[in-house]
């Protein structure tokens, strides 16, 4: 008889469903549920913005507080998407502006922001306390100073690898003296000159300040006063690191950092002198996140020593570098190692990466708890990776690269499809996996009959057929996230089950065998999804032939029809 | 049951055929050797049977958009470092190193000295050099400039130095007396050295 509780008490049952998933599942019972659940929903995310519109958001869930948004498709990291495909936020801070002025706090990844964005985000929102941006574009610091100008009660500015332009370099002071409210302030991705006495005095009314990221502009000794004011930290970016040893500010340094003790996470060191790496020391105990990632400059040696300080680390991002020599010694000093990136130190220097098998198998067998992985590496055997398996079983995030995208096993030149199916027959809970290396349709045989959590799939210069793909979209239930370039999927695996694609967010096919044709049947079939094909020569300049191949399509599904805002180039058929 | 599925796996690993327990249609006879990265997939299939005897032609990676797959981000912030390669006369095999994160003369020889453990560095009047202690032999360091030539390290300004360097090599002694001002070693004047 719960649907005679009062609305009060539904409603307060609801506020202990944090997850979208148990939301949105419970909003489906009834319409009263469904009620009681929309004007109590505070959090809404939005994997595609195309997916649903912003009036259509607020008529639902008027009393939204934080919204998530992702624009463009994934493959937009690696240059594949152009850059003007899309993904513009204004129209929601617009919209929100009119509907919904509760807006605390927005989330956008791989969107295009403008500094006309920010200043009426500045201008709207009243409690606004949280901007994160992450791989976003178009904005410059004056957006940002307009956020710091106007923003009250700003708790967190976070800027994850956007690009940003930076005319002036003042926002930072923009800050008033009345803004006591930062916990969380990121800007290690500009990369212009910032007010260094505003950013010190920022820091010292700022008492609830836990996490501080800041960009290679601020000098060592800077640094240094601000720990010193700041010992209550917890998350640190260092931009710029002292380079000489001998200094008088590397001796402040290290002092300071032995009151440091609250700093459970640590990135930056963009330029960093390895024997300046000793400051370091005292904090690395208590280390349970380290993100060396951006620093190219630490030879193996070093990081090595200080890793090994690294007792409780959960999550090591680091260059290649490390070398599997190094790995061995992360798998024998962190224990608890959750997540490990592992990322090419250098991009243009193709087949000298020192990382091979030998030290993702080292991390597996000393790391049990291993769940998220990414992995460049020189090659890859069959045999390690059902070692990994075997070792690893609760791999949440697999994503393998190797440099050369077909290399086979490098002991027995098979293909690795063996391997990457110990993996996910192994891995129950894996969602996301991307594969690389020689493969055939055997190993999507695998994830279809193995990955039954998988979310989202990851494909290049893989398969033989058709049916590689056919046997992931009959298999992968939960498939959320296809990404596919460079593979032999065609036209028949495209048109084999077009109603899944309504259950997925978004299927990504270049430099596959589709043909406009098949897509525009496809569209004709489904109106419910849209499908853009990106030409970014003049391929389809004038009559399209139909059995001509589509270099770039990206298909999702979506409740508004086809969007607006497409460049010339972008087709939704 | 995972453990014997990974025990099989295992196994036809090192016997090279694929077992497996499913019975759909496998396409295990139509292995397709990619020719090439660049969207090789004309209408002939090349179907070979045996990869051992396949060609394995080193792609064109250079060529490969967004491969292999770093954010735009990371790849400026890397650009922004200048690895070269270092030699020793003797040593099988270079290493590398980033000019841009050291800041001194006195910087780039501890880093060698780093990198190849068995040299010291060693002090005589001003010049820097690095020795061996197991055999004695002395190494000069010197660098390939913008113009090919090459030149003793040391001469000019660092930055100067940073900006034409292409490559480094650690010669010995003997090979570099015709490189310049740099007298074969004699003892110091009394000055303080550390070999």
């Amino acid at each position: 008889m719960i649907n005679y509780f009062p609305e009060e008490v539904l409603e307060h049952v609801f506020s202990f469903l944090t997850s979208h998933r148990d939301r949105n599942a419970v909003s489906l019972v009834c319409k009263s549920w469904y009620n009681v659940e929309r004007f109590s929903r505070g959090k809404v995310f939005i994997g595609n913005c195309y997916a649903i519109s912003p009036e259509r958001l607020i008529s639902r869930f008027p009393r939204v507080r934080s919204l998530t948004l992702k624009g463009k498709p994934h493959f937009a990291d690696f240059n594949l998407v152009l850059h003007d495909w899309g993904g513009y936020v204004y129209p929601w801070i617009e919209a929100m502006a009119k509907g919904c002025t509760n807006l605390e706090e927005l989330r956008l990844k791989r969107m295009l922001v403008s500094d006309a964005s920010l200043e009426l985000i500045a201008k709207s929102f009243p409690n606004f306390k949280s901007l994160v941006l992450v791989s976003c574009e178009g904005f410059t610091t004056d957006g940002l100073a307009a956020i710091a100008s106007n923003c009250r009660f700003l708790r967190e500015l976070d800027l994850q690898e956007n690009e940003v332009e930076d005319p002036r370099g003042q926002w930072l002071s923009c800050f008033p003296d009345s803004c006591t409210s930062l916990a969380s302030l990121n800007f290690a991705c500009l990369k212009g000159e910032v007010n260094l006495a505003a950013l010190e005095r920022l820091v010292a009314r700022c008492r609830n300040l836990k996490s501080l990221r800041l960009n290679h502009a601020v000098p060592p000794d800077v640094l240094q006063k601000i720990l010193a004011r700041a010992p209550q930290l917890v998350d640190l970016g260092a931009g710029s690191f002292v380079h000489d040893p001998e200094s008088e500010t590397y001796n402040k340094l290290k002092n300071v950092m032995q009151k440091c003790t609250s700093i459970r996470s640590l990135s930056g060191f963009l330029d960093v002198n390895a024997r300046c790496l000793p400051a370091i020391y005292p904090i690395c105990i208590n280390l349970t996140s380290l993100n060396l990632s951006y620093a190219p400059g630490i030879y193996s040696k070093e990081l090595v020593k200080l890793i090994r300080k690294c007792k409780k680390l959960q999550c090591l991002w680091i260059l290649d570098t490390i070398g599997d020599k190094g790995l061995r010694v992360v798998a024998s000093a962190c224990k608890e190692l959750q997540e490990l990136r592992v990322f090419k130190s250098d991009p243009n220097d193709v087949g000298n990466a020192a990382i091979t098998e030998e030290g993702l198998v080292a991390i597996s067998a000393g790391c049990p708890n291993l769940n998220s992985l990414l992995y460049f590496c020189r090659q890859m055997t069959n045999t390690a990776l059902i070692t990994v398996a075997k070792n690893c079983p609760n791999f949440i995030r697999f994503r393998l690269c190797t440099l050369d995208p077909i290399t086979p096993d490098a002991v027995t030149m098979q293909p690795l499809d063996n391997g990457f199916g110990a993996i996910v027959q192994s891995c129950k809970g894996l969602k996301r996996l991307s594969v690389s290396g020689l493969l055939t349709d055997q190993v999507f045989l695998y994830i279809g009959m193995y990955a039954e959590q998988l979310e989202t799939l990851s494909i290049a210069f893989a398969g033989n057929s058709d049916k590689g793909m056919v046997y992931v979209l009959n298999g992968c239930k939960k498939l959320k996230k296809l990404e596919i370039r460079d593979s032999p999927f065609g036209n028949m695996a495209l048109l084999a089950d077009t109603g899944k694609y309504e259950t997925m967010r978004s299927l990504w096919m270049s430099s596959c065998k589709v043909t406009f044709g098949a897509c525009k049947s496809l569209a004709e079939k489904m109106p419910r999804l849209n499908v853009e094909i990106i030409n970014e020569g003049d391929e389809m300049e004038g009559g399209s032939d139909d059995r001509q191949n589509v270099e770039k399509m990206y298909l999702y599904r979506t409740l508004v029809g086809p969007r607006k805002d497409a460049p010339d180039s972008v087709w939704t058929l | 049951m995972s453990s014997e599925i990974t025990k099989e796996l295992l196994e036809s690993e090192t016997s090279g055929v694929l077992k497996t327990e499913l019975t759909l249609g496998l396409p295990g006879d139509s292995l397709v050797q990619k020719s090439g990265i660049k969207r090789g997939f004309s209408d002939v299939d090349l179907k070979l049977a045996n990869y051992d005897q396949a060609e394995s032609q080193p792609p064109p990676q250079a060529q490969v958009v967004g491969w292999p797959p770093v954010r735009s981000y990371r790849k400026n912030l890397i650009k922004n470092c200048k690895y070269v390669k270092v030699g020793v006369d003797g040593a099988p095999y270079l290493r590398k190193i980033d000019l841009e994160i050291l800041s001194s003369y006195q910087d780039l020889l501890t880093a060698m000295g780093d990198m190849f453990t068995c040299l010291t560095i060693c002090h005589v009047l001003n010049e820097r050099k690095l020795m061996d202690s197991a055999n004695g032999e002395e190494y000069v360091p010197t660098y390939e400039d913008k113009d090919g030539d090459w030149m003793l390290v040391g001469d000019v300004p660092w930055k100067m130095f940073v900006e034409s360097c292409k490559r480094l090599r650690l010669m010995t002694s003997s090979e570099a007396i015709g490189l310049g001002a740099a007298a074969p070693s004699t003892p110091s004047k009394g000055s303080s050295t550390s070999c």
